[in-house]
């Protein structure tokens, strides 16, 4: 019990963490940039200060809007649809069982029309949560493997990681607009800019070094906060995964459906960098180039075998680790 | 001086005592909530019984015993509900594992899976069995904190003359019912 309470607030405090995080890097990206644009017109500092109070109200706005809108901007990007009860009467009584384990409020429930199974949870905590699958998991999956993977969401949203990948969706989405946008002014203005301070040759070469550490910050940002996302949502899946098993109180349904999800080839239509961390496996799987350091997600193989530590069975044999390895 | 020590120490002791009778209060507040939520969910099913027997009747000729045996198990089970927590969770329990052994049986007939009706029926028992389940985890874990809540110090010197008594828990099953036994004579 105390394990998902220190989880909770290890997600509140995180996501919190990172919004600040996301806001000083603003600042200081924001600041570059103005001091950049402005430079040789003597109001550098100006330029600066004015590029930075944009980039953080930007940021704030962005925070404010993932926070209480982010959910169905996901939800509408991934094609989600709203049912009913009697639109889906197995998959809704599923859920309102595993909220009912969680002790979480009923969370809303969503179907994609995609024959490749999937899951995901969104939402800033478990008052405003969705859960959202594939049809093709519906179809696939017995009451079982349903409930493994439902309580897997569930734990998800219990444990306010749904909250905190929210955020880390926008840093990444903000941080990846911010470098656009700076390339492009590099591109399409420093050049003519240049030109026009060919008496000052000395601040062109200055604007050109802020230039380039301004596109450095970029990239490397980009990268760190990939790192970060596909890291942090690793360790959470062993944890969702050894949850749900807690909440279902049967490792073998949660065991099966990771089987049959990885021993399923096709990508997810509609999905994109800043959601592929929100599923249960790893959506984009034709994009996937196995190499550990940026999956968002532990190979399913270690994931049952973690499953089948808990009750005591012989981690799988070579010869269906090969079948399911290179797959996510 | 000595008068306003002694009311000083008054008015702290009976907020204390307030404060502690209203945290039992809660606690006992959360037991009944959930105790409540756990009756709706075996009400549920003890309505939903009938239609499944019903439904499966005219199939199940040389299995009448199964049938019997979970519609005698429902009548206990509703007699059982005004006897107390002890009974009532023995007598849910033992239809729990008539109910199992009725679906094994079901499985034997092909027909019978391809009925949309009991398909139907059997979804919504193995959902209201499996809300049950967590329902009776949530209500021990809360009966469980609330007996702890009434026998600890100093709860235990004000619990008894307020009036605030255990709750028995809502016990599993034990676990010789995980595995049914059907009689297909």
């Amino acid at each position: 019990m105390t394990t998902f309470y220190a989880e909770q607030s290890a997600n509140r405090r995180n996501s919190l963490l990172l919004a600040l995080v996301v806001i000083l890097f603003l600042a200081v990206f924001g600041f570059v940039i103005g001091f950049s644009i402005g430079y040789g017109s003597g109001h550098e500092v100006a330029f600066g200060v004015g590029a930075l109070v944009i980039a953080v109200v930007i940021g704030s706005l962005s925070g404010l809007f993932s926070y209480y809108g982010g959910d169905k901007l996901v939800l509408a990007s991934s094609h989600a649809k709203e049912v009913t009860a009697d639109q889906a009467p197995q998959l809704y009584n599923v859920v309102n069982e595993m909220a009912l384990a969680a002790g979480v409020p009923m969370p809303r429930v969503y179907v994609i029309d995609d024959p490749s199974p999937n899951a995901f949870a969104t939402g800033r905590d478990p008052q405003h949560s969705s859960i959202a699958v594939t049809t093709g998991l519906l179809q696939k999956m017995n009451r079982e493997e349903l409930q493994g993977v439902l309580g897997h969401e569930m734990s998800h949203i219990r444990n306010y990681d749904i909250r905190f990948t929210l955020f880390v969706g926008v840093m990444i989405g903000s941080i990846a607009l911010l470098a656009g946008f700076f390339l492009r002014y590099t591109f399409w203005f420093g050049g003519g800019r240049r030109g026009n301070d060919n008496d000052n040759n000395g601040g062109g070469g200055l604007a050109i070094i802020l230039l380039v550490v301004g596109l450095v910050m970029a990239v490397v940002s980009y990268f760190f906060g990939a790192l970060v996302q596909m890291a942090v949502s690793r360790q959470r899946e062993y944890l969702a995964d050894a949850s749900s098993v807690e909440l279902t109180r049967n490792p073998h349904g949660l065991e099966s459906a990771l089987a049959k999800l990885a021993s399923d080839r096709e990508s997810l239509h509609s999905v994109n960098g800043a959601t592929q961390h929100l599923y249960i496996v790893n959506p984009m799987k034709k994009l996937g180039g196995g190499s550990a350091l940026f999956s968002t997600h532990p190979p399913i193989v270690d994931r049952i075998n973690r499953l089948r530590q808990l009750t005591g069975e012989q981690p799988m044999d070579p010869a269906s680790v090969q079948y399911l390895s290179g797959m996510e | 001086m000595v008068p306003l020590i002694i009311a000083g120490v008054l008015i702290v002791l009976v907020v204390f005592v307030i404060l502690l009778y209203n945290g039992l209060v809660t606690k006992r507040n959360r037991v009944d909530e959930a105790n409540a939520q756990i009756q709706v969910q075996l009400k549920r099913r003890h309505d939903l019984i009938p239609n499944l027997v019903n439904a499966v009747k005219g199939y199940m000729d040389f299995e009448k015993g199964v049938l019997t045996a979970v519609t005698e198990a429902r009548a206990n089970a509703i007699a059982a509900g005004a006897q107390g927590t002890a009974a009532q969770a023995q007598a849910e329990n033992a239809l729990s594992g008539t109910l199992r052994s009725l679906f094994a049986v079901v499985e034997n007939y092909p027909q019978l899976k391809a009925n949309e009706n009991v398909l139907s029926l059997q979804e919504q028992l193995t959902t209201t069995e499996n809300q049950i389940s967590f329902s009776r985890q949530h209500l021990n874990a809360t009966v469980l904190e609330y007996n702890n809540s009434l026998q600890v110090f100093p709860n235990v010197l004000i619990a008894g003359p307020l009036g605030f008594t255990k709750r028995e828990f809502f016990a599993a099953e034990p676990e010789a019912a995980e595995v049914p036994v059907v009689n297909l004579g």
